[in-house]
C-alpha cells in the first residue's frame, strides 16, 4: 500500500525527521488559506498522486503570489496528472500540498529498502539526489553507499557515519543525519514499511537536512495491525479493476494484449501467460484466481476479465491441488450462463477430479474448446483469438 | 530414502485442531506421512484424527518424538509458531502460511542463523518425498517415486512439472516448493545442494520466477558444484516490470530479477532451459536418455 507525499510527511514529523513547513489543500480555498499560514513571500504547490516524475509534468510548480497558489489549486485539483509513472490515464488529484520553498545547497538520495538477498534492512544513500536512482546505479554503482541493518542489533552509529562522510556532510550535518537515520529506521519497523524513500534529501543553503520529497510503502500483508495507516489508503489512486479483483481475493493485473487469461496460483498465471506469448498471442492480463480458489471466485473472475473490451478470446487454465477440477467446471458453466460470454473459451482443467470436470464441460452444451496439455491449450486459444479479430474487423 | 523427509519422519502440524490443519493432516495420513499428533494450545490432552493433542511443541517432541512440523497457523501467528518448532529441536519446519509481514520473517531469520534447523517457506505448497512423506497442500496422487528432484518457487507452476515428470515415466525423489514470499527459508541453491548429495536424485528441475537473485545464484553454484544434469525453466518472461517490489528491490540485487537475466546465467552455467512450460517433462526425459 502506497501513502501520499503528505502523508508520508506527516510520518517523519513524528519521528523527528525535518521536512519544509507545508499545509494540505482539498480546495483553492483551501490553497489560499494556506500561503497565509504559512506566511512568507513564495510557495510551492504539489500535486498528490501515487506517482513520480510530478515536476515534468506540470505536478509541482513554484508561485510567488497566493492568487497563483489560488489558481495553480485550481488548475490541479480535480484533474488527472498524467506521469511517466502512471498509464495514459494519469491518476486523479484530490488534494495539493502547500509548501514553504527551499533554499537548496546540494540534492541526496537516501532509502530505506528490505534487501530480499541480504535478509535485512538495507540503507542506500547516493550524492546524486533529484534523479532516477535505478540509472544512477545502473550508471555508477560505486555512487551508492549501502549499510545492512542487523535486525537484533538495530541501526548502530557506525553505519550513519558511514552514509554521512560518503556524503560528504560536516559534523553538523552528520549529527542531524544520525538523528534522521534512527527517526527513519524507526519509522520503517514501527509501521511495517516496505520502502521508505527521500529523493531528494537537501543540504540546505543554511546548512540543515530536510526531506523536499518522501515516499513510504508498506507491506501489505503487516495492514492487519497497523489499522491507524491502513485508514490513510487512498483507493482512488488504484486501478479500478485491480480494485475489484482484491476484493474478491483475485490477484489481476491489466496489460495490453486481447487474451484473457484465468489462472490459480501465480507461477502458473505468469507461466501461462508467456506460454500464450510464445505461440504468438497477446495476454490481455495477468490474473491469479488462487491456488485453492472456489466456483464464486471463479464466476467473478469470469466477470473481471470479461470487462476489459480488449478480450476477445479466453483461455482457463486451472490445475487442481486441493481445488477439485469438478467443482471449477460447475463454477464456469454458472459464469458462461451467467455472464453471458459470446467471445471463444478455451478451458485446460488438470489434477484432482480433472476428468470429472471435462465431462461436466463437454456435457453442458456449452461452446467451448478443452484441451489437456499446456501446448495444445495455447494453440486453441491463440487461434480463436486470430478468428474472433478477424470476423470483427471484417463486420 | 529421500530429501530432508522420508518414512522415519515423525511429523505434527501446528493449527492441528484448525480447519487447514484438520484438513491437511488428514490428506497427509491418508498418503501415509507417519504423523505423531499435533499443537493446538489449550487442548494439550485431547485426541484430534486419532493422534494426540499437545500444547506445545516441546511437547510434541518429548512425547511423540516428532521431528518435522507443518504450520497452518494464521500469518500473524505464524512467526511465533516456527521459533518455537526451532527451540523445541523441530528439524525440519514447513510453513505453508501465506501472507506473513516482512520484518516477521527478518526476525525469524535472523534468530535461526547459526541453528541446524531446517525452514521450508513460508507461503509454499511444501516438500513431499513421493510413496514416503507428504508434508504440505500439494496433491499426493499426481506424484510418483522416481529420480527427478523438483525445486520450485510456486504451487501450482510446480505441480505442472511433477505431472509432467509423471506422465513421461520419470517420478519424483523429492520435491520442494520453496515458496514465493521475499525472505524464506530452503533457497535453490540449499536444495541444489541436498539433490546433489541424495543417491536417488538423477535429474534436478528447477522452477523460478522473476523477482530477487535467487536463480542467479543457483547459476552460480551449479557452475561450480554441479554434476547432475539440471532444466530450469523462469516464469514470467511477460510480466510487467515493478509491480511489486519497485525500482529500489532491483538496485539492490544488482540489477537482476528479469527472466532474460536469469536465463542468461542459467545457459552460461550449463544447465538446460526452456522456454516454454509445457516441455519441462520432456527437457528432463532426453537428458536422461528416455
Amino acid at each position: 500500500m502506497n501513502l501520499h507525499e503528505f502523508q508520508a510527511k506527516e510520518l517523519f514529523r513524528a519521528h523527528a525527521v525535518g521536512v519544509p513547513d507545508g499545509v494540505v489543500a482539498r480546495s483553492p480555498g483551501q490553497a489560499l488559506a494556506a500561503t497565509r499560514q504559512l506566511g512568507g513571500e513564495r510557495w510551492v504547490v504539489k500535486a498528490q498522486v501515487h506517482a513520480g516524475g510530478r515536476g515534468k509534468a506540470g505536478g509541482v510548480v513554484a508561485c510567488d503570489d497566493p492568487a497563483q497558489v489560488r489558481a495553480e489549486a485550481a488548475r490541479l485539483l480535480g484533474s488527472r496528472l498524467q506521469t511517466a509513472q502512471t498509464g495514459a490515464d494519469g491518476l486523479p488529484v484530490d488534494a495539493v500540498l502547500v509548501e514553504a520553498p527551499t533554499a537548496i545547497a546540494r540534492e541526496l538520495y537516501l532509502g530505506l529498502l528490505v534487501d530480499r538477498a541480504a535478509e535485512r534492512i538495507a540503507i542506500m544513500a547516493s550524492t546524486s539526489g533529484g534523479m532516477d536512482i535505478e540509472a544512477v546505479a545502473a550508471r555508477d554503482p560505486s555512487a551508492l553507499v549501502l549499510v545492512h541493518v542487523d535486525p537484533v542489533v538495530g541501526l548502530m552509529p557506525w553505519q550513519g557515519r558511514r552514509i554521512g562522510f560518503a556524503l560528504g556532510l560536516d559534523k553538523p550535518q552528520r549529527a542531524a543525519l544520525q538523528q534522521m537515520l534512527q527517526g527513519l529506521y524507526r519509522l520503517f519497523v514501527d509501521s511495517d514499511a516496505s520502502l521508505v524513500e527521500i529523493n531528494p534529501l537537501v543540504v540546505t543553503a543554511e546548512g540543515g537536512l530536510l526531506a523536499l520529497d518522501a515516499k513510504v510503502n508498506l507491506d501489505a500483508n503487516a495492514l492487519y495491525r497497523q489499522p491507524a495507516l491502513e485508514a490513510l489508503r487512498d483507493s482512488g489512486q488504484e486501478d479500478p479493476r485491480e480494485l475489484a479483483a482484491a476484493a474478491h481475493q483475485l490477484n489481476y493485473i491489466s496489460l495490453d494484449g486481447n487474451i484473457g487469461c484465468m489462472v490459480n496460483g501465480a507461477g502458473l498465471a505468469m507461466a501461462t501467460m508467456d506460454l500464450v506469448k510464445l505461440h504468438g498471442g497477446a495476454p490481455a492480463n495477468f490474473l491469479d484466481v488462487g491456488g485453492g480458489t472456489t466456483a464464486e471466485r471463479v464466476a467473478e473472475a469470469f466477470k473481471l476479465v470479461l470487462s476489459d473490451p480488449k478480450v476477445c478470446a479466453v483461455l482457463v487454465n486451472i490445475f487442481g491441488g486441493i481445488v477439485r477440477c469438478d467443482l471449477i467446471a460447475e463454477g464456469i458453466i454458472r459464469a458462461v450462463r451467467d455472464v453471458r460470454i459470446d467471445v471463444p473459451l478455451v478451458v485446460r482443467l488438470q489434477g484432482t477430479k480433472a476428468a470429472e470436470g471435462r465431462a461436466l464441460l463437454a456435457d453442458s452444451g456449452l461452446e467451448l474448446q478443452t484441451a489437456g496439455s499446456l501446448s495444445e491449450a495455447a494453440d486453441k486459444v491463440v487461434a480463436a483469438a486470430a478468428g474472433a479479430g478477424a470476423s470483427t474487423g471484417s463486420a | 530414502m529421500g530429501v530432508l523427509v522420508d518414512n522415519d519422519t515423525r511429523v505434527i502440524c501446528q493449527g492441528f485442531t484448525g480447519r487447514q490443519g484438520t484438513f491437511h493432516s488428514e490428506q497427509a495420513i491418508a498418503y501415509g506421512t507417519r504423523m505423531v499428533g499435533g499443537v493446538t494450545p489449550g487442548k494439550g490432552g485431547q485426541s484430534h484424527l486419532g493422534l494426540p493433542v499437545f500444547d506445545t511443541v516441546h511437547d510434541a517432541v518429548h512425547e511423540a518424538g516428532a521431528n518435522a512440523s507443518m504450520i497452518y497457523v494464521p500469518a500473524a501467528f505464524a512467526a511465533d509458531a516456527i521459533l518455537e518448532a526451532a527451540d523445541a529441536g523441530i528439524e525440519v519446519i514447513v510453513c505453508i502460511t501465506e501472507g506473513i509481514p516482512v520484518l516477521d520473517m527478518l526476525r525469524v531469520k535472523a534468530a535461526l542463523a547459526g541453528r541446524d534447523t531446517v525452514l521450508i517457506g513460508p507461503n509454499c505448497p511444501g516438500i513431499i518425498t513421493p510413496g514416503a512423506c507428504k508434508i504440505g497442500i500439494m496433491p499426493g496422487a499426481i506424484h510418483q517415486p522416481g529420480r527427478v528432484g523438483i525445486v520450485s518457487r510456486s504451487g501450482t507452476l510446480t505441480y505442472e512439472a511433477v505431472f509432467q515428470t509423471s506422465v513421461d515415466g520419470l517420478g519424483q525423489s523429492t520435491c520442494i516448493g520453496i515458496g514465493g514470499d521475499p525472505i524464506q527459508g530452503l533457497d535453490f541453491v540449499d536444495c541444489l545442494r541436498l539433490f546433489e548429495a541424495d543417491p536417488r536424485t538423477e535429474a534436478i528441475l528447477m522452477v523460478g520466477e522473476i523477482g530477487g537473485s535467487a536463480e542467479e545464484a543457483a547459476a552460480a553454484y551449479i557452475r561450480d558444484h554441479g554434476t547432475k544434469p539440471v532444466v530450469a525453466y523462469i516464469a514470467g518472461v511477460t510480466a510487467p516490470p515493478g509491480k511489486r517490489m519497485g525500482h529500489a528491490g532491483a538496485i539492490v540485487t544488482g540489477g537482476a530479477g528479469t527472466a532474460e537475466g536469469k536465463y542468461q546465467a542459467l545457459e552460461s552455467a550449463g544447465v538446460a532451459t526452456v522456454r516454454s512450460p509445457a516441455e519441462m517433462g520432456a527437457r528432463v526425459a532426453a537428458l536422461l536418455g528416455v
